[in-house]
C-alpha cells in the first residue's frame, strides 16, 4: 500500500483525487453512492455572492467522447452555501475547496473575505468559466488580468488560493507564471474548451447559450500538454484536470506534471470512477516499487 | 461495482436511495422496428424502484448515460421500453440477453398515487410505456389513453389491459382505434377524473395541462431534457418553473422531477 497523500498549498489530502467543480454539486447526491472522504478534496460547485438562475435549457450537449454544458453558473449564493452546505460538507472527511465566481474583480475580493471567515480548507479562483456573459473568462485570459485579480484576491483572502485556468488562451503557462508572480498558492487546469454543436435538422445550436464548455475523455491529450507547460514554468503545485476518466490517465497527468488531479466529467459515466482511479493508482505505485505518488509528478522523459 | 455499504462510514445511511450497478439484460423484444423491451435482472434496485422514476443507462463508448423511464417492475427485473434514436440507443438495442447492462437506479421523483381515485393515464407515442408501471398502481380506477402515429406504432396494449385498466387507444391517421389525438376522448372523460398522469411530447403535455386546469382536475406530467449526472449534481438538465411570484426558476428534471405538477411548469 503506497502511500497516497498529497500536500497541497500547506494542506493535506489523503490521495490526490479532487471531485471537479461544477460535477458534484456540493456533495451530497454522491454521497448516496460511496462516503464523500473516498476523494482527496471536492471543489464545490462555482458560487457567486448572490443566488444565480443559470442559463436557459438545452444546457447539455454529448459530443464525440465528451460533452458540452453551458450551466451558467446555478448556484444558491454564498450566504447559502456557508449556511447550508459547508457545515454538512466539513463533516465528510475530505478538503472542502469552495470554487469562487463573479462578475467584478470586488466581487470575487467580497467572496474571498466572506469564505476566510469559514472553515473552507481552501479557494479556488474561477476566472475561466465560458459560459456567463460577465466575468467568469473574461478575467482568466491575459496575463495582465489574470495578474490584476490574482493580486486583489490574495490581498483579501486568508485560505490557500488556487487559481483556476482557461484553456482558451495562447500561452498558458505565461498566464500561470502571472498567478504565480502575484501569490496564487497553487493553479489547476483545465477549464472546459469553448465548444458548440448543431442540430442539422434544426439549423439551431444544440445548447441554448450557442456555446458550451466541453470537457471528457476527447479533451484529455490538451490537457495533458497545458499541465506540462504549466508544470515546466512555475514551482507552485498545479493540479491537474480535463478528460481524466481511468486511473491510467491519473498516472499520466501526473507525470506530465500534477500535482493533484480533478475527476469531473468522468463521474457522469461511472459514478465509481474515483474510486476506481484511487485503487488503480495504488496498485501502479505498488507494482513499480513508489512509496508515495508524489514521486510520480512531473517525471515525464522528454530527452 | 459496488462500494461496501456496511462501511463504519455509511452510519447514517438510513436506506439506499439509488446506486450504480450492474443488471443482466434477462429478456429483450421488438415491440416495433425501432422500440425495444428490456428486462435487466437486479433484485435490489428492482425493490426500492417506483411508478415515474427513471434510470441512467451506461452506453458502451459513450460519456453520457442515457435516461430511461421505467415502464414496469417485475418481480427482480426492471422493465424499461425504449426507442432506437440516435447512436447511443442503437448501441444500447444491441445488447445481447445474458449480458449486463450497468444504470444508475432508481433517479427522480416519480408519479404521486392515490389507487383509491379514478385517475387517467395518458401516454403519446415513447411516453406511454412509463405510464404502465403507475397505471397498475390504480387498477379498475385507472382509464389509460395512449396515443400513437399510427396502427405499426401501437405498444403495450395487452400490458395495460392485464393490469385491470381501462384502454382507449387513438393513432394520429385512424389507422387503429380512435382518429385523433389523445385529447379528443380525454374531453370526454375528464370530468369524472379526479387525477390526470401524463408523458409524451411537449405540444401534447401542455394541452392536456390546460384542459386539466379549465376544469380544476390535478395534472402531473413527465418531462424530458437533455442531462448528465441524473441525480441533481450538475445543474445540466433544466426545466423553468413558476416561482409565484410571476417569474420563473430553473429545476432539474432529474432529481425535482421528471414527474411536476402541471401547474407548476412554466409552458
Amino acid at each position: 500500500m503506497a502511500d497516497l497523500s498529497v500536500n497541497i498549498a500547506g494542506v493535506h489530502f489523503k490521495n490526490p483525487i479532487i471531485a471537479a467543480s461544477g460535477t458534484i454539486g456540493f456533495g451530497h447526491e454522491y454521497s448516496e453512492f460511496y462516503p464523500l472522504s473516498v476523494f482527496g478534496g471536492i471543489s464545490c460547485k462555482g458560487t457567486t455572492l448572490k443566488e444565480r438562475p443559470g442559463n436557459p435549457p438545452p444546457r447539455i450537449a454529448e459530443t464525440p467522447m465528451g460533452m458540452l454544458n453551458a450551466v451558467g453558473l446555478q448556484n444558491p449564493g454564498v450566504d447559502h452555501f456557508i449556511e447550508y452546505d459547508l457545515p454538512w460538507l466539513k463533516k465528510q472527511d475530505t478538503v472542502a475547496i469552495a470554487n469562487v465566481a463573479g462578475s467584478t474583480q470586488d466581487d470575487y475580493c467580497r467572496m474571498a473575505e466572506i469564505l476566510s471567515e469559514t472553515d473552507i480548507d481552501m479557494i479556488e479562483l474561477n476566472i475561466s468559466c465560458p459560459n456567463v456573459k460577465e466575468g467568469g473568462v473574461q478575467f482568466g485570459t491575459s496575463c495582465e488580468s489574470v495578474a490584476a485579480i490574482t493580486k486583489a484576491v490574495r490581498a483579501c483572502c486568508g485560505k490557500p488560493l488556487i487559481i483556476k485556468l482557461s484553456p482558451n488562451v495562447s500561452d498558458i503557462a505565461s498566464i500561470a507564471k502571472a498567478a504565480e508572480s502575484e501569490g496564487a498558492d497553487a493553479v489547476s487546469l483545465i477549464n472546459t474548451l469553448t465548444g458548440m454543436r448543431i442540430d442539422i435538422n434544426t439549423r439551431r445550436p444544440i445548447i441554448r447559450n450557442i456555446t458550451g464548455g466541453m470537457s471528457g475523455p476527447a479533451v484529455f491529450p490538451v490537457a495533458v500538454r497545458m499541465v506540462w507547460q504549466v508544470k515546466n514554468a512555475v514551482s507552485i503545485p498545479v493540479i491537474g484536470m480535463g478528460g481524466i476518466t481511468t486511473w491510467k490517465d491519473a498516472v499520466e497527468m501526473m507525470m506530465a506534471g500534477a500535482d493533484a488531479i480533478q475527476i469531473g466529467t468522468a463521474l457522469f459515466t461511472d459514478p465509481y470512477s474515483p474510486v476506481k482511479i484511487a485503487e488503480g493508482l495504488n496498485a501502479y505505485l505498488d507494482k513499480n516499487g513508489m512509496k508515495s505518488a508524489t514521486e510520480l509528478t512531473h517525471t515525464v522523459i522528454t530527452g | 461495482m459496488c462500494y461496501n455499504k456496511t462501511d463504519d462510514n455509511m452510519k447514517g445511511r438510513i436506506f439506499l436511495k439509488y446506486d450504480a450497478q450492474d443488471c443482466k439484460l434477462v429478456f429483450s423484444q421488438n415491440l416495433t422496428d425501432t422500440i425495444y423491451d428490456f428486462r435487466l435482472r437486479n433484485k435490489e434496485l428492482a425493490s426500492i424502484t417506483k411508478p415515474g422514476q427513471f434510470v441512467q443507462v451506461l452506453v458502451p463508448g459513450k460519456t453520457l448515460r442515457r435516461p430511461i423511464s421505467v415502464c414496469d417492475i417485475e418481480d427482480d427485473a426492471i422493465r424499461l421500453v425504449f426507442e432506437v434514436r440516435g447512436e447511443g440507443t442503437e448501441i444500447l438495442s444491441h445488447t445481447k440477453t445474458g449480458e449486463n447492462i450497468n444504470i444508475i437506479a432508481p433517479l427522480g421523483k416519480g408519479f404521486e398515487l392515490d389507487p383509491t381515485k379514478k385517475t387517467i393515464f395518458i401516454g403519446g407515442g415513447i411516453g406511454v410505456p412509463p405510464m404502465l408501471y403507475s397505471a397498475r398502481q390504480c387498477g379498475a380506477n385507472a382509464t389509460v389513453i395512449n396515443g400513437f402515429r399510427n396502427k405499426d406504432a401501437v405498444i403495450l396494449s395487452e400490458d395495460f389491459e392485464k393490469a385491470g385498466c381501462r384502454l382507449i387507444v387513438t393513432t394520429d391517421d385512424g389507422s387503429f382505434g380512435i382518429h385523433g389525438f389523445v385529447t379528443q376522448p380525454l374531453a370526454e372523460i375528464i370530468d369524472e377524473a379526479e387525477m390526470i398522469c401524463a408523458c409524451g411530447p411537449t405540444p401534447m403535455l401542455r394541452n392536456i395541462a390546460k384542459m386539466a386546469e379549465e376544469k380544476g382536475v390535478p395534472c402531473q406530467v413527465s418531462l424530458e431534457q437533455r442531462m448528465a449526472c441524473g441525480v441533481g449534481a450538475c445543474l445540466g438538465c433544466a426545466v423553468a418553473v413558476k416561482d409565484g411570484n410571476g417569474g420563473t426558476v430553473y429545476k432539474h428534471v432529474c432529481k425535482d422531477g421528471p414527474v411536476f405538477s402541471s401547474e407548476e411548469v412554466a409552458w
